[in-house]
């Protein structure tokens, strides 16, 4: 029964990630039967031995779904999402570094001579007294050897290309990957071009099951460390820094669930462009200082205000990275 | 644009003026005759509490060179505590756009009430030349080019 149906063609890619993505799609656990009854997958580096020339050969649009994770961050990362691109009829952002830049996105915040240099000479476990750095060509007696060109940004893959949905979270919760999953074997009609799918339309406030008694009045923060979390209030009311007020729901609030303040993984609600923006307003409303002395003071405990805001979202945020 | 030269470039500043205070004083500075420089793109908003961190960034990403905030003064916000809201949203901006490389004296908040025409006066004209000093904003170029 149901043999006639050609099976869907699925790809999952990694570029500038962490390999959490890919996990989350082997998380499927005995659910993989029913992806594996549906579907046939084509390329999946972490999994199976499929080579990019074998995905050079496939005929454009062959594949039906690419799960591309990762941010993109050197030439390699580029050549596959444009080669992903022309072979998948659907593109979907998978997990907060396609979709947002996610962690490595962080790396916005410095120069690329910053980064080689703490990478390459600074950090505590390196000697490198000829100062050797990656070169994208190097001739050796055996002939050219070749790495891809590390970027000076690192950027969100619809900044690369056309993305057709995005699936956030770091990573994505599996069960809303099943979901979209099943809706595209099942044929059910697919949300609008462009949309978040497989995750919620509120904040995460809204599902957190935290008490909220005062609106406003905190006077500082406090880092998870300097003092204990009562169990049952509202984190951002009792000072730690909860990004839930400027989060998308979907994830199950699971960090808050597991007593920590989310960190904003799943982004900004649409037609939210920037999540800092809206968590810095949140922020002003929270505390009650009125005078410049009190204020500066109270903003002295949110330790690296950039860093925080956009842990997961600098590339895609409306500033995008660090002048220099 | 690329002809441009220090002389002739004067800085472009979006100011985000309260209804209430700051935006009468522009008029008030208008029909006095007050001089200031024609560098001011002012957008009335009703009061600066309504002035959230996101505009501040699309305005620089858009190619400000500066953004000026006026509000009314402490006490005096219509709407009672808009403007302290406004002044932590700053405060916390401020430190934010440090973080992000951008000169802190491209973002200013003055308190000018509507009868403050002068005020209004000074205030853009030593912000121009301060943003003059500090030269043209990158931000626009760095935002939009993809740096491989
Ligand atoms: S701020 Fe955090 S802890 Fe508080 S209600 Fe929102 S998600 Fe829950
Ligand atoms: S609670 Fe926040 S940080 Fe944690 S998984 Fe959900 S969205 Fe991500
Ligand atoms: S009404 Fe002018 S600042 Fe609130």
């Amino acid at each position: 029964m149901g043999n006639d149906k050609p099976k869907l063609k699925l790809a999952v890619y990694w570029g500038a990630a962490c390999g959490g993505c890919c996990v989350s799609v082997l998380d499927v656990h005995e659910k993989l039967f029913d992806v594996v009854a549906n579907a046939d997958l084509v390329f999946w580096p972490i999994a199976l031995d499929v080579k990019y020339k074998d995905v050079e050969e496939m005929p454009d649009q062959h594949i039906d779904v690419t799960l591309f994770n990762g941010a993109v961050r050197n030439s390699e990362n580029e050549h596959i999402a444009k080669l992903l691109r022309q072979k998948t009829k659907i593109m979907i952002a998978y997990g907060s570094c396609a979709h947002m830049g996610g962690i490595p996105g962080l790396a916005n915040f410095s120069t690329k001579e910053e980064l080689y240099k703490r990478v390459y000479e600074d950090s505590e476990s390196t000697e490198n007294a000829q100062k050797v750095y990656p070169q994208t060509e190097t001739t050796i007696a055996e002939g050219k050897l070749t790495l891809p060109n590390f970027y000076k940004d690192v950027c969100t893959l619809d900044q690369i290309v056309d993305v057709d949905y995005y699936l956030p979270g770091c990573p994505p919760q599996t069960e809303r990957l099943v979901e979209v999953f099943m809706a595209v074997v099942t044929g059910a009609e697919l949300p609008p071009k462009g949309s978040v799918i497989g995750a919620g339309s509120k904040v995460q406030c809204d599902e957190c099951k935290r008490e909220k008694v005062n609106k406003s009045g905190i006077t500082r923060f406090y880092r998870t460390w300097e003092k204990e979390d009562d169990g049952k209030t509202c984190l951002n009311e009792q000072g730690f820094l909860c990004m839930g007020p400027a989060t998308r729901n979907g994830c199950g609030v699971r960090c808050v669930e597991g007593n920590a303040p989310c960190r904003g993984c799943y982004g900004p609600l649409d037609g939210i462009p920037d999540p800092g923006a809206k968590m810095m307003s949140a922020i002003a409303s929270m505390l009650n200082e009125k005078e410049e002395g009190d204020i500066q003071k109270a903003l002295d405990t949110v330790v690296d205000p950039a860093g925080t805001f956009y842990r997961f979202s600098l590339p895609g945020s409306i500033l995008r990275r660090k002048q220099s | 644009m690329t002809n441009m030269n220090t002389e002739q470039w004067s800085p472009k500043i979006v100011a985000f003026f309260c209804n209430w205070c700051t935006y009468t004083a522009s008029d008030l500075a208008g029909v006095s005759r007050l001089r200031y420089a024609p560098s001011t793109r002012v957008i009335r908003v009703m009061c600066s509490g309504r002035i959230d961190p996101e505009f501040i960034m699309e305005a620089f990403a858009k190619g400000a060179d500066g953004v000026l905030i006026g509000g009314c003064h402490p006490g005096d916000c219509h709407y009672s505590e808009g403007n302290y809201k406004c002044l932590r949203r700053y405060d916390l901006l401020q430190r934010y756009i440090e973080q992000m490389g951008i000169d802190t004296r491209r973002l200013r908040l003055e308190w000018i009430s509507a009868a403050e025409g002068k005020k209004l006066q000074e205030v853009v004209n030593e912000m121009t030349n301060t943003l003059k000093e500090i030269g043209p904003s990158k931000i626009k170029h760095v935002v939009e080019t993809i740096e491989k």
